[in-house]
C-alpha cells in the first residue's frame, strides 16, 4: 500500500469513529454553522463534539504546522482528508475568517511569537476574528482608507470608521487596515490587531435586502492600540493586505462558489417532475439549468487544478482573482434559476415552509457576492493588468 | 493525483510544442489549402509524427505503441489546435486506438500496430445526418454468407477517402456493431467534401458491402460500449484540441490588443477591451481544466468520466467559441481578411465544435445523465 493509501485508510477510519452522524447532514441555515469564539454558542452536543475531536488531531486547521493547532498534513494529505470528509458530507468542523484569511497573513509575515500566540486560539475556535479593510469612503478603492492611528509612543489611538465588517458584532477581535503615515498612500498603512472590546470600538448592524445584517458599521473612537499589535512592518501593512486579499479571494472562489456544486436541474426535477420523456418540464429553464450544470462542473474542475497549483506555488499569483470572479458570477447565476425553478414560493418571505423566506433571501444575498472582497471589474482590471500585461490598465 | 502535468508530461509538451510550431504552423495549413491538396494532410509530416511515436502513444506497448494516456494524447492535440496543423492524429491515433484498444482480438492486433508504425490511417465512420445522433444509426449490418453486409450512408468521415480502414457503426440484429471496413472494399464510395476549415470530410456510401465476420471489432452487437470507447476518446481530444485553437487566438488578440493603436492609445488600454479579455481568460482557464479533469479520469477508468467528457466538450467548445469571436471582432476590419490568420482559427473551431456532438448535444447529454 503507498503512503498516500494508508493515509486514506487511517483518516477514513478516523472519520467513521469521530464524526456524528448529525454532523454529516447538509448544513440547513446559519445556527448549523460552528464560528467559534467567546461567545459562540453550540447548536448541540454533535456540533460541539465535532469540533473538539478535530481540535484533538488538528484537523480544523489540517495544513497549519503542528504548533500552532494544525496536523501538518502535505498539500496531497490535505485534498485526500478533504475528498474524504466529501465522501462521508462531513460539515466543516470550524469555519471563521481567523483560519481562511488572518491565519495564512500570520503564517506567511507573522514573528514566532505571533504565530504561537494568535494561530492556536484560532484553531481551537475560541477567538473569532473579523476583518476592517473597507470604509465608507474607500471601497474598491480601498488604498484610500482614512481611519487614522496616532502615535503616541507605546501605543496608537485609532479613529476612525470601518464598514462591511462582517459579523462584527459577534467577533472577538478585529484585523485592520489603519493609515499610520498620510504622507505615503501605500506605504503608510499599518495592518494592526486589536480586541474588540477595546474602550472606544462600537458595531452597528447593516440592514441589508436580503433583511439580514451579516454586516456591520464599526467606530473607533480613541481606541487605544499596544504597539506591540501589528503584524509585518509598521507602514507596510499593505504588503500584508495584498497577500490576504488573495486568500480572501481563494476563500470565496472556493467556498461560496457556484453554491454546493451539485446539479441544479436534477434537484428541480425531483422537485417539479418531468415529461413524459423524462425530462425537466420546462424545456427553456431545462435547457439554462444544463448550461449552468456545465459551467459548475467545470469550474468544480477549474477548483481542483487551481488547489493542486496553489498550493505547490505553481499558479499565477494573481489566477484567485479569476478563481474569484468566475465563481461569484456562477453563484449569482445559481440563485437566478433557483428563483425561476421556485416560482412563486421561492418568493414568500417569510413562512414556515420556506424557512423565513430562505430563498429569496439568499438569491439576494449573493448579489453581494461579486461586490466583497473585490468586485467583479476590480478582478478583471487584476486578471487585465497582471496577468495578461495589457497595457495602462 | 493533482490536475497538473508532471514532470514527464512538461517534458512531452516541451518536445511536441516547438516540433509542431516549427514543422506546422499556420502556414503549412495555408499551404496545404491554397496547392488544394487533396490528401487532407501531408504524408511528409505524419512520417515526422511517427519518428516521434505520436500515432501509437495511446497504443498499448504489446502491440508497438507507448501505451501513453489521454492526458499525455491532450498535449499534442492542444498543439494541433494552436498551430491549426492538418492531421489524422485525432481519428487515428485518438478515436480509433481507443476503439481497438478497448475491443482487442483480430482487429487489433492487425490494425493498432500499423497505426503505431504510421502505416495505417483510420476514419471514423459514425454520423450518419447533420448533426451527430450516435443514438440513432441506421446503417445495417445483416448476415452474409460468411459475414455481414453492410448498406447505409455515412457522414462527417474526416479523412474517409484517403483512410485504409474505416471504423463502421452499423445496427445489428440485437445491437450495435462495429466493423473494420478496408479502404479497397467493394461497394464503398467516400465522397469528400471541403470544409470551411480546408479539411476533407466525406460523405460514405455503403452499398451491399461485404466483409467477413472477423471485420467485426469486438462481438457482433456488443459494439456500444466499443463506441461509447472511441466516442469519449474522440470527444476530449476535440476539447482539448479546441482548448488549443482558443489559446491560439486568444494569445494572438492579447498580442494585437498591445500593438494596435486608435485615438493615439493601444486599444489594450480600454477597459471596455480589457474586461472582454479578462473575461476571456477566466473561460479558457476553466475550459482547459475540465478538459484535463476528463483525459484524468478517463485514464483511470473512472465511472465519472462520460460525464466530464461531454462537460469538457461543452465548456471546451464555449470558450473557444468566444475566443475566436472575441478574436476576429478585436482585430477589427483585418480580422476580416483572408491574410490575417485569426480568421482560419473561427473557421477551425466552427469545424471541432460540431464534431462528435457540439455544445448543445452535450449540454443534453449533462441533463440526461443528471436524471432530468
Amino acid at each position: 500500500m503507498s503512503e498516500q493509501d494508508a493515509f486514506r485508510t487511517e483518516v477514513r477510519e478516523w472519520l467513521e469513529a469521530n464524526c456524528p452522524p448529525e454532523m454529516r447532514e447538509p448544513i440547513r441555515d446559519e445556527d448549523d454553522v460552528c464560528w467559534g469564539g467567546r461567545n459562540f454558542k453550540f447548536k448541540n452536543d454533535a456540533q460541539k463534539q465535532w469540533l473538539d475531536a478535530c481540535v484533538a488531531r488538528g484537523y480544523t486547521v489540517p495544513d497549519w504546522p503542528k504548533p500552532y493547532g494544525g496536523a501538518g498534513l502535505t498539500p496531497e494529505q490535505t485534498k485526500i482528508l478533504k475528498l474524504e470528509m466529501k465522501r462521508i458530507k462531513a460539515r466543516s468542523p470550524l469555519d471563521s475568517f481567523g483560519i481562511w484569511m488572518l491565519g495564512p497573513a500570520l503564517l506567511q509575515f507573522g514573528t514566532e511569537e505571533q504565530k504561537v500566540h494568535y494561530l492556536n486560539p484560532i484553531a481551537r475556535g475560541e477567538i473569532r476574528w473579523c476583518q476592517g479593510y473597507s470604509e465608507p469612503g474607500s471601497g474598491s478603492d480601498l488604498v484610500s482608507l482614512q481611519t487614522f492611528g496616532e502615535d503616541k509612543g507605546d501605543h496608537w489611538v485609532v479613529n476612525g470608521s470601518k464598514i462591511w465588517t462582517s459579523y462584527a458584532d459577534k467577533a472577538d477581535w478585529i484585523f485592520c487596515l489603519v493609515r499610520t503615515d498620510k504622507t505615503n498612500k501605500y506605504q503608510g498603512i499599518t495592518f494592526m490587531l486589536f480586541d474588540m472590546e477595546s474602550k472606544g470600538v462600537t458595531t452597528k448592524p447593516i440592514l441589508l435586502i436580503s433583511g439580514n445584517s451579516p454586516f456591520c458599521e464599526t467606530f473607533f473612537d480613541d481606541v487605544e492600540v499596544p504597539k506591540t499589535q501589528f503584524v509585518g512592518e509598521i507602514n507596510r501593512g499593505w504588503d500584508v493586505a495584498k497577500y490576504l486579499l488573495g486568500h480572501e479571494r481563494e476563500m470565496i472562489s472556493g467556498g461560496g462558489a457556484g453554491g454546493d456544486m451539485v446539479s441544479i436541474g436534477g434537484a428541480f426535477a425531483k422537485a417539479f417532475g418531468k415529461n413524459e420523456a423524462g425530462e425537466l418540464d420546462d424545456p427553456i429553464l431545462r435547457a439554462e439549468m444544463a448550461a449552468f450544470d456545465v459551467d459548475v462542473f467545470a469550474y468544480r474542475a477549474m477548483g481542483e487544478r487551481f488547489m493542486d497549483m496553489w498550493k505547490t506555488g505553481r499558479a499565477h499569483p494573481a489566477s484567485s482573482n479569476m478563481m474569484k470572479y468566475v465563481g461569484t458570477e456562477l453563484n449569482k447565476r445559481r440563485h437566478e434559476l433557483v428563483m425561476s425553478g421556485g416560482g412563486s414560493e421561492a418568493l414568500e418571505w417569510d413562512s414556515e415552509e420556506t424557512k423565513g423566506g430562505a430563498r429569496a433571501r439568499g438569491w439576494l444575498r449573493t448579489k453581494a457576492n461579486s461586490i466583497e472582497g473585490g468586485t467583479s471589474e476590480v478582478m478583471l482590471n487584476v486578471i487585465a493588468k497582471r496577468i495578461l500585461d495589457l497595457p495602462g490598465a | 493525483m493533482p490536475l497538473y502535468h508532471n514532470d514527464d508530461q512538461a517534458m512531452l509538451k516541451d518536445s511536441v510544442a516547438p516540433f509542431v510550431a516549427e514543422q506546422a504552423p499556420v502556414s503549412h495549413l495555408r499551404k496545404l489549402r491554397d496547392s488544394a491538396d487533396a490528401t487532407g494532410f501531408s504524408r511528409d509530416l505524419w512520417a515526422q509524427f511517427t519518428e516521434m511515436g505520436l500515432p501509437g502513444m495511446l497504443v498499448p506497448e504489446a502491440h508497438g505503441g507507448l501505451g501513453m494516456g489521454h492526458m499525455e494524447a491532450g498535449i499534442v492535440l492542444e498543439e494541433i489546435g494552436r498551430n491549426l496543423t492538418p492531421s489524422p492524429f485525432l481519428s487515428t491515433g485518438v478515436g480509433a486506438v481507443a476503439a481497438l484498444a478497448k475491443a482487442g482480438g483480430t482487429q487489433a492486433g492487425r490494425w493498432l500496430p500499423a497505426i503505431a508504425s504510421g502505416e495505417a490511417i483510420v476514419a471514423l465512420a459514425i454520423d450518419e445526418g447533420a448533426k451527430h445522433r450516435p443514438d440513432r444509426i441506421a446503417t445495417s449490418a445483416t448476415r452474409a454468407g460468411n459475414g455481414f453486409r453492410l448498406d447505409g450512408k455515412k457522414s462527417f468521415v474526416l479523412h474517409g477517402h484517403v483512410a485504409d480502414m474505416s471504423i463502421v457503426a452499423a445496427k445489428t440484429d440485437g445491437g450495435i456493431t462495429l466493423f473494420a471496413v478496408p479502404k479497397d472494399a467493394k461497394g464503398v464510395t467516400a465522397d469528400p467534401r471541403r470544409l470551411v476549415d480546408s479539411s476533407l470530410a466525406s460523405h460514405v456510401t455503403l452499398d451491399g458491402v461485404e466483409v467477413d465476420a472477423d471485420a467485426v471489432i469486438g462481438e457482433v452487437d456488443a459494439g456500444g460500449e466499443i463506441l461509447d470507447a472511441l466516442l469519449a476518446a474522440t470527444r476530449t481530444g476535440a476539447a482539448a484540441e479546441m482548448v488549443g485553437v482558443g489559446q491560439g487566438a486568444m494569445d494572438m488578440t492579447v498580442t494585437y490588443l498591445k500593438e494596435r493603436k486608435q485615438f493615439g492609445k493601444l486599444i489594450g488600454e480600454f477597459q471596455g477591451l480589457q474586461h472582454r479579455a479578462a473575461h476571456l481568460y477566466g473561460e479558457m482557464e476553466v475550459a482547459r481544466a475540465t478538459v484535463m479533469k476528463a483525459q484524468e479520469l478517463l485514464d483511470q477508468g473512472s465511472e465519472g468520466a462520460k460525464l466530464m467528457v461531454s462537460v469538457a466538450k461543452a465548456k471546451a467548445g464555449r470558450a473557444a467559441n468566444l475566443a475566436v469571436r472575441e478574436g476576429v471582432q478585436m482585430h477589427g476590419g483585418i480580422g476580416m481578411t483572408d491574410e490575417y490568420d485569426i480568421g482560419l482559427y473561427m473557421k477551425r473551431d466552427r469545424a471541432l465544435a460540431e464534431f462528435m456532438g457540439d455544445v448543445h448535444y452535450h449540454i443534453d447529454q449533462v441533463a440526461r445523465m443528471n436524471g432530468y
